[in-house]
C-alpha cells in the first residue's frame, strides 16, 4: 500500500506531459480523433436507401464517447494520479522485435521459417542456451504443429521456400 | 423425463465421452498454467473444432471452460499465483493454508467446492435457461438493443479495475465490430483500402492477440520471476469438521456465482470476489480469513465454478455472452451454424440438453482428475516460460491463420497482442474488448432496426416496458461501481 502511494507521489512530481495518464489519454484521443476524421470520408447513403441512421453515425457516436470518457479519466487522474510503471526491460523489446522479425520473414521468405526463427530467438533471449531445447521449440515443435494442421485440418500454408519444398 | 434422458446422452456416446475426457484434461492444463486459461485455450482450440460435429465441438469448449476454471485453484494454492483470474481470491487463503503444510487439505476443499458449485450451476442452467428463452420470445429489436446495452454497462463493474476504463475498452470492442462492410448498406467502414478488411475483423485474431500474445509480452517482462512451489503429497477430502464449517458457505457461494454468472458480461472473477467477501462477512471466524481459512477457499471456488453454468444461461438463451469464455463458446456455436436464442430450445433440445449433460459430467470428471492428479498437474507449472511461450506462439499463429487462411489475421493478432499488453499495463481490462466485439453487431443492428420500426423517433423506446426495464438496470449498473467506491472510501 505504502509502495503504491510512493509510486503515485513519484508520478505527481513529473511534468504533466511525462505522466502516464497524460501519455495514455493523449494516444487514445489522438487515434480517436484520426478515426473520427476518417468517418467523414464514409459514403453517405441517399435518403431513399437509408434505413435508420447513416453508416457513419454509429462509429462517430462511439468515438465521441471514447474521447469524452478518456477526458474524464484524465481529469480524475489529475486528482488521483496513476502509479508509475516500472521501466520495460530489454527482454520485452527483444520479444517485440521478434514479432517484427516474424512479420518480415513470413512476408519475404517463409511462414514456417518465421515461426522457427521467432521461437529460437525468443527462447534464446529468455535464457534457454541448450541446443536440444532450442531445436525442440524452434524445429521439432513447429514441424509437429505444421503437420498436424496440414493433415488433420487440411490447411494449406502460404507459399514460401520451405512450404514449397514440402508441397512439391 | 425426456430432457433428463437427453442430458444423459453424452454418457452413452463413446465419442462424446472421449471429447469430454480430453476437454477436461486440456482445460485443467490450461487452468494450471498462469497466463493461459479457458478463454485463451478455447480460442486456440476453436479451429480444431471444425473437424468435429457441432455438439462435440461445443462439448469440448464447455468442458475446457469448466475444468479450466477449477484448474486455476491448483496454482493459486501451490504457488500463490492464480492460474486464471477467477482464482485470484483463492490465493488469499489457499496459499497460507498450504504454507502451514496443509496443501492437500486446501486443494481438497477447492476441489469439492468447485465441483459442488459447478453442479449447482448446471442445475440452474437446466431450469433457468428455458425460462429465459421463453421470455426472449417477447423480445423485439428494441428489447434486444436495451439488453445489449445492459450487457455493456455491466462491463463497468467487471473486476477491480476502473469502471470508466472498462467502458472505454468495451466501446473500443464495439468500434472494432464496425470495421468492414456495413451490414445494412454495404458501405465500407475503416477498411483503409484493404480488401480483406471488408469482411470485418475476426473474433479469433482479436482474442488470441489480446489474451495469448499480450500475455507473452507480459511474461517477457517477468523473466526473473521465480515461483516457489509448495510440495503436495496428496489431495485430501475435507474432514467432517470442514464440511460442517463450510457447507453453508459453499451453498451460498454457489447461489451467488450462478446469479453473477447469469448477468451479461460478468463472470467467474467477479463471482469469486463476491463469494469470498460474502463468506468472510457471514463467517463466525472472519479473523481467520487471509491466514488459511477453509471457508475462504470454499467461498471463492464454489462461486467461480458456479459462474460457469450461470454464464451459459444468457449465452444459450439470448446469444449474449455471460463471460469472456462464453464469448468464445458463442463464436464456436456461430461457426458451427448454431444460432443461440429461444428457437434453439424449441428446435434442438437434444443439442442443448447434450451440452447441459456434458457440463455436468465435466464437473464430475475434473473432480476425479483434480483429486487424483493435482500433483501431476502442479508439475506442469515447472515447464519453463522460455520453452512454453514460443510453443504457444506457434500454435497461436497457425490457429489464427487456419480459420480463414489469411495472413492479415496473423498481423491483426500480433497488433492486438501489443495493444493488449499496453492496455493491461495501464489498467484497462481486455475482457470488455471481447464482450464489446461480440455485442457490437447486435447493438448497432438492433439500434438501427429499432429506429426503422420507430421511424427515427428515439422516444419510442420509452413505450416498450421491457426495454425501459433494461435501461433502468443499465443506469443502476453504471452508478453501482461509483456507489461501491464511495462506500469503501467511507
Amino acid at each position: 500500500m505504502k509502495n503504491v502511494q510512493k509510486q503515485k507521489r513519484a508520478n505527481k512530481s513529473l511534468p504533466f506531459f511525462f505522466r502516464d495518464e497524460f501519455k495514455v489519454s493523449f494516444v487514445i484521443i489522438f487515434i480517436s480523433v484520426a478515426l473520427l476524421i476518417t468517418t467523414f470520408t464514409f459514403d453517405i447513403v441517399p435518403p431513399i436507401l437509408n434505413r435508420g441512421i447513416q453508416p457513419a453515425t454509429f462509429p462517430k457516436a462511439l468515438l465521441v464517447l471514447i474521447i469524452v470518457m478518456t477526458l474524464l479519466i484524465y481529469y480524475l487522474a489529475t486528482k488521483n494520479p496513476w502509479k508509475v510503471q516500472k521501466k520495460l526491460p530489454k527482454s520485452f523489446f527483444l520479444t517485440l522485435l521478434s514479432f517484427f522479425i516474424f512479420v518480415v520473414i513470413s512476408k519475404t521468405l517463409d511462414f514456417f521459417l518465421a515461426i522457427s526463427a521467432l521461437s529460437i530467438f525468443v527462447s534464446y533471449y529468455w535464457g534457454e542456451k541448450r541446443i536440444f531445447y532450442l531445436l525442440l521449440v524452434g524445429i521439432i515443435f513447429p514441424v509437429i504443429v505444421f503437420v498436424f494442421f496440414e493433415t488433420i485440418l487440411g490447411l494449406r500454408f502460404p507459399p514460401g521456400i520451405i512450404t514449397n519444398i514440402y508441397y512439391s | 423425463m425426456d430432457n433428463l434422458l437427453l442430458m444423459m446422452a453424452p454418457l452413452f456416446s463413446s465419442k462424446l465421452l472421449l471429447v469430454l475426457f480430453f476437454g477436461t484434461l486440456f482445460g485443467l492444463i490450461l487452468g494450471v498454467l498462469p497466463g493461459l486459461g479457458p478463454t485463451t485455450g478455447g480460442a486456440l482450440i476453436l479451429p480444431f473444432t471444425m473437424t468435429l460435429d457441432p455438439l462435440s465441438a461445443i462439448v469440448l469448449l464447455t468442458s475446457i471452460y469448466c475444468a479450466g476454471t477449477y484448474g486455476g485453484a491448483i496454482t493459486a494454492v501451490l504457488i500463490n499465483t492464480p492460474g486464471t483470474p477467477a482464482a485470484a481470491a483463492t490465493c488469499l487463503d489457499g496459499y497460507p493454508l498450504a504454507q502451514k503444510g496443509e496443501a492437500g487439505r486446501a486443494l481438497g476443499m477447492a476441489t469439492v467446492s468447485s465441483t459442488v458449485g459447478g453442479i449447482f450451476s448446471v442445475i440452474i442452467l437446466v431450469f433457468f435457461a428455458p425460462i429465459l428463452a421463453q421470455l426472449a420470445y417477447e423480445f423485439g429489436q428494441p428489447e434486444y438493443f436495451a439488453l445489449a446495452i445492459f450487457g455493456l454497462t455491466m462491463l463497468a463493474s467487471i473486476g477491480e479495475g476502473s469502471p470508466i476504463k472498462n467502458l472505454i475498452a468495451g466501446a473500443f470492442g464495439i468500434l472494432i465490430s464496425t470495421v468492414g462492410k456495413d451490414f445494412m448498406t454495404s458501405i465500407d467502414r475503416f477498411t483503409f483500402g484493404i480488401n480483406e478488411l471488408t469482411e470485418g475483423i475476426g473474433f479469433i485474431p482479436v482474442v488470441v492477440g489480446l489474451f495469448a500474445m499480450s500475455e507473452m509480452l507480459t511474461q517477457s517482462t517477468l523473466l526473473d520471476q521465480v515461483f516457489k512451489r509448495i510440495a503436495l503429497k496428496a489431495v485430501k477430502l475435507p474432514s467432517a469438521l470442514d464440511y460442517k464449517k463450510t457447507w453453508v458457505t459453499i451453498l451460498r457461494s454457489s447461489g451467488i456465482g450462478s446469479f453473477i454468472g447469469v448477468l451479461p458480461a460478468e463472470g467467474g472473477t467477479v463471482a469469486s470476489l463476491i463469494g469470498y467477501s460474502e463468506a468472510k462477512r457471514w463467517s463466525k471466524n472472519p479473523e481467520e480469513f487471509g491466514k488459511g481459512s477453509v471457508e475462504g477457499i470454499a467461498g471463492a471456488e464454489a462461486a467461480n465454478n458456479a459462474a460457469t453454468g450461470g454464464a451459459m444461461v444468457p449465452t444459450l438463451a439470448l446469444g449474449i455472452p455471460g463471460s469472456a469464455t462464453t464469448a468464445v463458446i458463442l463464436t464456436g456455436l456461430i461457426i458451427h451454424g448454431v444460432r443461440p436464442g429461444p428457437d434453439l430450445f424449441r428446435e434442438q433440445p437434444d443439442f442443448l440438453y447434450g451440452i447441459f449433460g456434458a457440463m455436468l459430467i465435466a464437473n464430475i470428471l475434473f473432480f476425479i482428475f483434480g483429486f487424483f492428479g493435482a500433483k501431476i498437474f502442479a508439475r506442469i507449472t515447472l515447464v519453463p516460460n522460455k520453452l512454453l511461450w514460443p510453443m504457444i506462439f506457434a500454435v497461436s499463429v497457425c490457429g489464427t491463420y487456419s480459420l480463414s487462411q489469411s495472413m492479415l489475421d496473423v498481423w491483426i493478432m500480433l497488433l492486438f497482442g501489443v495493444i493488449g499488453f499496453f492496455m493491461r499495463r495501464y489498467g484497462f481490462s481486455v475482457v470488455p474488448v471481447i464482450i464489446g466485439l461480440i455485442l457490437g453487431e447486435l447493438v448497432e443492428g438492433t439500434l438501427r432496426q429499432s429506429l426503422v420500426i420507430f421511424e427515427g423517433n428515439w422516444l419510442q423506446f420509452l413505450t416498450r416496458p421491457i426495454a425501459v426495464t433494461f435501461f433502468i438496470l443499465s443506469f443502476i449498473a453504471l452508478i453501482f461501481p461509483l456507489l461501491r467506491k464511495k462506500r469503501s472510501n467511507e
